[in-house]
């Protein structure tokens, strides 16, 4: 079989062997429902209690601020629609950006067809949010502002904890999705005024189907999931014990490892980035060339289009993404390129490598020199290459 | 998500590249949808397809079904290359997928916007072909919550 250079982190993480090692009692051995009395379900619980108490730890909240929920879809929904809910009495104004996830973006377009009003701030040319529009949108009736913690796509940062103290100024409420910046970045939820926080376990080498949602105490959201008292009655459901074990053992270890484990993946990303801007004419970098995930990378080439490119990469045993039409599955290439300026058909021609742990120098050496004879090679096959050619 | 045939046509595509002096040229589609065909034909003076190549900025099927139309069409006659359907194309391939259904509508079409221009240069009509669209992508959202 040919090597595999999986650079797809944003889209998921390989789960860690230790990560597994740690879940897998909870599957064999201490399968008790948390919230039986026997013994046997006390280990379970103890097991819960000891990996909110990682999570919440690894970013500054109190243990009874961490929810467990099934994902970061589900926090980033959860959040949303029951801030709507808690705050009507105040108001009906959200404030969002244009880059968000599709979790926010889509639960806000559903908020707006059920009487709410929402925002869409936009960004600069590097995708970080324009704070001075954020500011003038700022109503009486503004009850939230939800501004992802770091993009998906093209991995910039934005400028939480500013966001953070002009809603705390205003009295409204803060969410962000950090499902891509948890374990990637230091966050503390009290430096940054951060209300809530929407987190995921399987973008740091842990399992799927699990995440949280930090809510600070004092804010009155209710509960999404009815059902049951588990999660101090704000998320029903019998608890996926080791799913929660796993993001807890994940957490940990991402947060032993960050400063080590980004300081590396940065060099790895800032010397592809380096190599395929000057090797690669007609090239540009997406997202702020500084501000932005250690591990993400994201270039648009001009005259070729994303599909292509994946296909031939991935015939090369490369995995990555791209923000093309083609692969998002309707004919507008992604949002995000598009809000940060980029005409369509430089969109199309995206393409997002993002980096893990298993990443090393040789393996990039191997990819830049793929991206390379991939991109001419599809140029020489691009009508839109040519007539460039002809008109130089 | 593509059958082998598209697989090794998108690999292996044939007849890319262009034709100097090309007796008719047909580009169709836009870069706003990401997809763009350009088909040169070189036609003899018995109206034989001599030769064919193509250009295409485009995904994995717009690619393939370049290559298979130009396939389809090298050596014939214009009437019966005018013969050659979106659904020919197609079939050659083994399948599209759903989604990627236009790419053969764009390839059919670039190749009516040759001829096209092929009769316009000789200042003939060929039967049964109609001024092609030169932008045939679909522009309606259909995206639904």
């Amino acid at each position: 079989m040919k090597k595999l250079i999986y650079l797809d982190n944003a889209a998921t993480t390989k789960l860690a062997p230790d990560v597994l090692e740690a879940m897998l009692p909870y599957y064999k051995e201490y399968y008790g429902n948390p919230s039986s009395i026997y013994e046997l379900a006390t280990v379970s619980k103890k097991a819960i209690n000891q990996s909110r108490e990682t999570l919440a730890k690894s970013l500054g909240a109190e243990e009874n601020e961490i929810y467990f929920t099934a994902g970061g879809s589900e926090s980033d929904n959860w959040a949303l629609k029951a801030t709507v809910e808690a705050y009507k009495a105040k108001g009906n104004h959200i404030i969002t950006t244009k880059i968000e996830h599709h979790a926010i973006l889509h639960t806000a377009e559903y908020l707006e067809q059920n009487g709410c009003e929402v925002t869409y701030i936009e960004v600069d040319e590097n995708g970080v949010i324009k704070l001075e529009e954020l500011k003038k949108a700022i109503r009486p009736t503004t009850i939230l502002i939800s501004v992802m913690f770091a993009n998906n796509e093209i991995g910039t940062i934005q400028p939480i904890k500013e966001i953070g103290e002009l809603a705390r100024k205003h009295g409204i409420v803060f969410h962000t999705d950090a499902v891509q910046a948890f374990g990637q970045v230091p966050i503390n939820v009290d430096e940054y005024h951060i209300d809530m926080l929407s987190g995921s376990g399987h973008k740091l080498n842990g399992p799927k189907g699990i995440g949280f949602l930090y809510i600070r105490k004092g804010i009155k959201i209710r509960s999404f999931i009815h059902g049951g008292a588990q999660e101090r009655k704000r998320r029903a459901g019998t608890e996926n014990v080791p799913g929660i074990v796993g993001i807890g053992k994940a957490t940990e270890r991402a947060v032993a490892s960050m400063e080590e484990r980004t300081a590396k993946e940065k060099e790895l990303r800032d010397y592809v980035i380096g190599r395929v801007l000057k090797e690669v004419p007609y090239t540009r970098l997406n997202g702020h060339p500084t501000k932005r995930l250690p591990n993400n990378i994201n270039f648009s080439f001009q005259f070729i289009e994303g599909e292509s490119l994946l296909i031939m990469l991935d015939m090369e045993g490369i995995c990555s993404s791209s923000g093309s039409a083609c692969t998002s599955g309707s004919l507008d290439p992604s949002h995000v390129l598009l809000a940060i300026g980029l005409p369509h058909e430089i969109a199309h021609g995206s393409l997002r490598l993002t980096l893990g742990e298993d990443n090393t120098k040789e393996d990039m050496d191997f990819v830049i020199d793929a991206v390379k004879r991939i991109v001419e090679r599809l140029r020489s096959m691009s009508p839109l290459y040519e007539d460039f050619m002809k008109n130089k | 998500m593509y059958t082998e045939k598209v697989m090794d046509h998108f690999q292996n595509p044939r007849n890319v590249g262009e034709i100097q002096d090309a007796s008719g040229v047909g580009t169709v589609g836009n870069a706003k949808c990401g997809d763009i065909m350009r088909i040169y034909l070189d036609i003899d003076d018995n109206e034989i397809i001599q030769d064919v190549k193509f250009k295409t900025f485009g995904c994995g099927a717009a690619v393939a079904t370049s290559s298979m139309a130009t396939e389809l069409v090298k050596g014939k006659d214009v009437g019966e290359a005018l013969k050659v359907t979106n659904k020919a194309v197609m079939e050659a391939l083994d399948g599209l997928p759903p989604v990627k259904v236009h790419c053969s509508l764009l390839a059919e079409e670039a190749i009516h916007a040759a001829l096209w221009d092929y009769a316009e240069r000789k200042g003939i009509k060929i039967e049964g072909l109609e001024k092609p669209k030169t932008d045939i992508a679909e522009h309606e959202e259909t995206e639904e919550y």
